[in-house]
């Protein structure tokens, strides 16, 4: 196994192996194994088309799997009941790649959905706890009372993290959170979910494509190509990999364009 | 185990020490605000309170704004509150969700006299913009099809073909059902009223000239409205709320020509086609019912059916059917183009758009009638 990290088990909060994944004859996930630990940050990287997405949505139980074993806070996702499947799943916060807001609702409302199912709270603490994730997320007061048709690209991303972030999660799946981010805008992003993940003691797994929030947020890597993570380990570790898909990645031209310039 | 949000206060002199205990995390939803407020009222006899951080098991931000709200409001009431014992990352939680004051937050003011009658207004003014729009509509199609056929080869054979297979050729076996249906229900209260009068031979004109003028006509069109005309607003909306129109225009090709002109051909190719199929076989079953209700055979049925209905009666259907399709196709664009970005609003076109279809298709009827009778064409 590649991706054997040497932890307890109890570190552990995603644990994948064996994982098989197909649609039709065609088989997305061979033999995966991956393990995402407490209170790390670790950023998910593949071409296009391998199934960076697709692993997502299986471990969020949205895509059935063929064969492997998914873990997750220590349970079997197969062998637990619809209750504990749904306090696990409470546990989690989404963020989509395209945001998935509810069109009918304002960013406010979107933020408060999950908070008003699963919890009781008074009116006003909903309002500002609501408030709160809005600007946390670094969207300006006013923009909760749009519709998410009313909002920019940026904003959308603002606004799908501000309703991730609503039941305060511990595990917090994040879609390609910065593209289509300004650098800015990204990097205070990356800065948000940063402090997030230090002070929460949040678990973030990350799919992204964006550099430079591998190289300054991400505790781990891992790498997927052919159905597998093909590596895995922090950013040396990776730089280092003779992988010649990863030696393309992070010894291209942009990236050592990118540490030309920063050097 | 989770465990209860809860705090411990020991009063000395005019100061007040609060040791808070346990989870403090949203999860725990009413009990964190009750002990808040709990705390709150006991705090304010006092001169100073101090709340000690050392015993929280775990603090998210929900606790952190509260806990700090709690602390604002004992400030603004002149009581020197403090906060002890922190560690550096619930220093860091309380800075980024520290207490802030969003301002009045803006309710949407809804129910009143002046609203209803705003409202009132605004649906008049709706229904006259809705005329113009249409007729505005109308106007674009037109131009757009006068330039089709000056420049024939720009015309979208496949997409009219693709468009005809979907509302004509796939809607003939449910017309050809309710029409049946209907066809025999007619025939069989025909047959059972006119024979108190001795007159179940009338039963036939009563069948032939009521589907070939009107019913079949209607049924077919409110059909059509019905299937094929959400159908093209649903499409055209999500086209809408995906950008798709858009990036039509930008490559420099009409949405009208493109997505509209095909629809609204293959509309009107199949709307009078389909209403043929509709005559037909409503005709098949008031036969069919003569024939087993009433004790009429087929031959006789025909022989009267002739004598009964002329040519006319047959053309006044056909005539109005193109007209239907044009008033269901321009509907279902108009509502499918006027979709924003939401899911509701969608939702709602749709439903605008068959109302609205099946409505127009009766208007329509209505002058086509008043037409025809002040033409003496019968």
């Amino acid at each position: 196994m590649i991706d054997a990290v040497k932890a307890p088990d109890e570190s552990i909060v995603i644990k994948v192996r064996d994982l098989v994944v197909g649609f039709g004859s065609k088989l997305i996930m061979n033999g995966l194994d991956l393990d995402v630990l407490r209170g790390e940050v670790l950023g998910f990287v593949g071409g296009s088309g391998t199934g960076k997405s697709v692993l997502t949505r299986t471990i969020l139980g949205l895509i059935p799997k063929r064969s492997g074993q998914i873990t997750v806070f220590g349970s079997d996702l197969d062998h637990v009941s619809f209750q504990e499947r749904a306090l696990i799943e409470r546990r989690f916060g989404v963020m989509f790649q395209q945001g998935a807001l509810f069109s009918g609702l304002t960013v406010k409302q979107n933020v408060q959905m999950p908070m008003r199912e699963h919890l009781k709270l008074s009116p006003r603490l909903l309002d500002e706890l609501a408030m709160l994730k809005i600007e946390l997320a670094g969207l300006k007061p006013d923009a909760a009372d749009k519709f998410p048709s009313e909002l920019s690209g940026g904003m959308i991303k603002r606004a799908a993290l501000a309703r991730a972030l609503a039941l305060d999660p511990d595990l917090l799946f994040l879609d390609e959170p910065t593209s289509g981010l300004d650098p800015i805008g990204a990097a205070e992003f990356d800065e948000l979910i940063s402090t997030l993940q230090k002070t929460l003691g949040l678990t973030v797994f990350m799919v992204t494509h964006d550099l430079d929030s591998l190289y300054s947020i991400c505790d781990r890597i891992a790498a997927l190509a052919d159905g597998k993570v093909i590596a895995a380990g922090p950013l040396p570790v990776m730089l280092a990999s003779q992988h010649p898909w990863l030696r393309a990645y992070f010894h291209g031209k942009r990236s050592r364009q990118m540490e030309a310039f920063a050097s | 185990m989770p465990q209860d949000p809860r705090f411990s206060s020991e009063p000395f002199g005019d100061t007040i020490r609060f040791s808070l205990f346990g989870d403090w995390t949203i999860g725990a939803s009413r009990t964190i605000e009750a002990a808040a407020e709990r705390l709150l009222a006991a705090a304010l006899a006092t001169r100073c309170a101090i709340l000690d951080f050392g015993g929280i098991g775990r603090l998210d931000t929900a606790g952190a704004w509260l806990l700090d709200r709690t602390r604002q409001s004992l400030v603004a009431k002149g009581i020197d509150a403090r906060v002890e014992k922190l560690t550096p990352e619930y220093g860091l939680l309380l800075k980024e969700a520290g207490y802030r004051d969003f301002g009045v937050l803006p309710r949407r003011r809804h129910g009143s006299l002046i609203g209803l009658l705003a409202d009132v207004g605004a649906s008049v003014v709706n229904a006259g913009r809705d005329f113009f729009n249409g007729m505005s509509f109308l106007g674009e199609v037109m131009a757009s099809i006068g330039r089709t056929i000056l420049a024939p080869r720009r015309f979208r054979l496949t997409s009219l073909v693709v468009h005809m297979e979907t509302i004509g050729l796939r809607s003939v076996p449910i017309i050809a059902l309710i029409n049946f249906l209907v066809g025999g229900i007619v025939a069989q209260q025909g047959i059972f009223q006119l024979q108190y009068f001795g007159a179940t031979a009338f039963a036939v004109n009563l069948i032939g000239i009521l589907i070939l003028r009107e019913m079949g006509v209607l049924l077919t069109s409110i059909m059509i409205a019905g299937r094929s005309g959400a159908a093209i607003t649903a499409e055209l909306g999500s086209m809408k709320m995906r950008e798709e129109i858009d990036a039509l225009t930008v490559m420099g090709l009409r949405p009208i020509d493109v997505l509209i002109v095909p629809r609204l051909a293959a509309l009107m190719i199949c709307l009078p086609l389909l209403t043929f199929v509709a005559d037909m076989s409503a005709i098949f079953g008031g036969l069919l019912v003569a024939w087993g209700y009433g004790g009429m055979s087929p031959e006789s049925f025909l022989i009267r059916l002739q004598s009964a209905v002329s040519l006319h009666s047959f053309l006044i259907g056909m005539i109005k059917a193109p007209f239907m399709a044009l008033v269901i196709g321009i509907i279902s664009s108009i509502e499918g183009l006027a979709v924003e970005g939401s899911a509701e609003s969608l939702g709602r076109q749709v439903t605008t758009s068959v109302v609205k279809s099946i409505f127009m298709v009766i208007v329509v009827d209505g002058f086509f009638t008043m037409f025809f009778a002040s033409i003496k064409y019968f």
